[in-house]
């Protein structure tokens, strides 16, 4: 064993207008995983400052490109560091669990998978409310017919990748639809994947600044128009 | 028998077609052609109809329509929608070229600041 996995681990923290609690979950996430790039997309308010005083590196988009395009960049940032092998995608306004991230890593570890998604709906501690559900089942099932991927959640931003996934995975929709699209990229690149449950914390903060329902319109037309 | 048949065959059709336009991804060579040969169409179609008026009727009747001055409508419709669609195209195309410009700027930043002075942890 060379290096512990933590050490072995890039945390990819996509940024945006998260002024208020980055500095926290970065310093929190820095007590397990000592590396994290945060990609700032082009924020009005102070993030990348807060990041960087919370422990990340930040890379910043000169522009506001959309989460997709900021996990990509990344993701690029990340593969060019010595010694990364393994790459989370986790979200900045705390909404993700250090331990689940660890727990996607250690499996990622055994080698037989390339990525590892994390699940609300595998065990009963995340809970959303009724319309969010529906709304995410349905989009489940679309995916799962659309790209063959069988998953149970299709929009959730906490994903362990290996090298090999970091480096095929396409991203080209820069909205939210990019969550659909590492769908159907884990599906046209064949990657082995798993499933683990993981739980998010709906805080007030986060649920202020969730995505509304409406915007599954706005994916689906994303997904389909050129 | 239905009159307009002809008429409205030709509008649907044009419709699908705009359909699956919008969901086909389109290369930018024939896309770009595709464009300009319409364009040149509605001008030579617009010369004609201005030169030659009763033609627009004749043609009118022919396909169904009574009058060259709603075909004209139905015709301005047409080019005025796909006109909208190539117009969304080339919009997402050129959103998409910013954001390869932006995120190779924020990566080669990085780099340079990398190389410079900060700590690694």
């Amino acid at each position: 064993m060379s290096a512990s996995l933590a050490a072995r681990t890039w945390l990819i923290v996509p940024l945006y207008n998260e002024s208020q609690v980055v500095r926290e979950v970065i310093a929190e996430a820095r007590k397990t995983f000592p590396h994290i790039v945060c990609v700032d997309d082009g924020s009005s308010d102070d993030s990348a400052n807060e990041a960087r005083l919370g422990g990340a590196v930040v890379v910043q988009h000169p522009i506001n490109l959309g989460q997709g395009a900021a996990l990509r960049t990344g993701l690029d940032f990340a593969l060019t560091q010595k010694g990364a092998d393994f790459f989370v995608t986790f979200d900045s306004d705390g909404q993700h669990s250090v331990d689940d991230a660890l727990a996607m890593v250690t499996r990622l570890s055994k080698g037989d998978l390339d990525i590892v998604v994390g699940s609300r709906f595998l065990d009963n501690r995340t809970k959303p409310g009724f319309v969010k559900v529906v709304v995410l089942k349905l989009a489940v099932k679309f995916e799962n017919i659309m790209t063959g991927v069988k998953l149970t959640d299709a929009h959730n931003g906490l994903r362990a990748l290996s090298r090999k996934a970091a480096q095929v995975i396409r991203i080209d929709q820069n909205r939210m639809a990019h969550a659909s699209e590492i769908v159907s990229e884990i599906g046209r690149n064949k990657l082995r994947y798993e499933e683990m449950p993981v739980h998010l914390v709906y805080t007030e903060y986060s649920k202020s600044k969730g995505q509304s329902v409406w915007n599954s319109v706005n994916i689906l037309s994303d997904l389909f128009l050129k | 028998m239905d009159s307009q048949l002809w008429v409205k065959i030709l509008l649907i059709a044009v419709f699908v077609i705009f359909a699956v336009m919008l969901v086909l991804p389109g290369r930018g060579a024939r896309h770009l052609a595709v464009r300009r040969i319409a364009l040149v169409l509605v001008f030579a179609v617009a010369i004609v109809a201005i030169a030659y008026p009763e033609l627009l009727n004749s043609l009118a009747n022919l396909v169904g329509v009574g009058r060259g001055t709603d075909l004209l409508l139905y015709g301005m419709v047409v080019v005025l929608i796909g006109n909208i669609i190539s117009t969304t195209r080339r919009h997402r195309q050129m959103e998409r070229e910013v954001t390869q410009l932006a995120r190779a700027l924020a990566l080669s930043e990085a780099s340079r600041n990398e190389s410079g002075s900060r700590p690694r942890g």
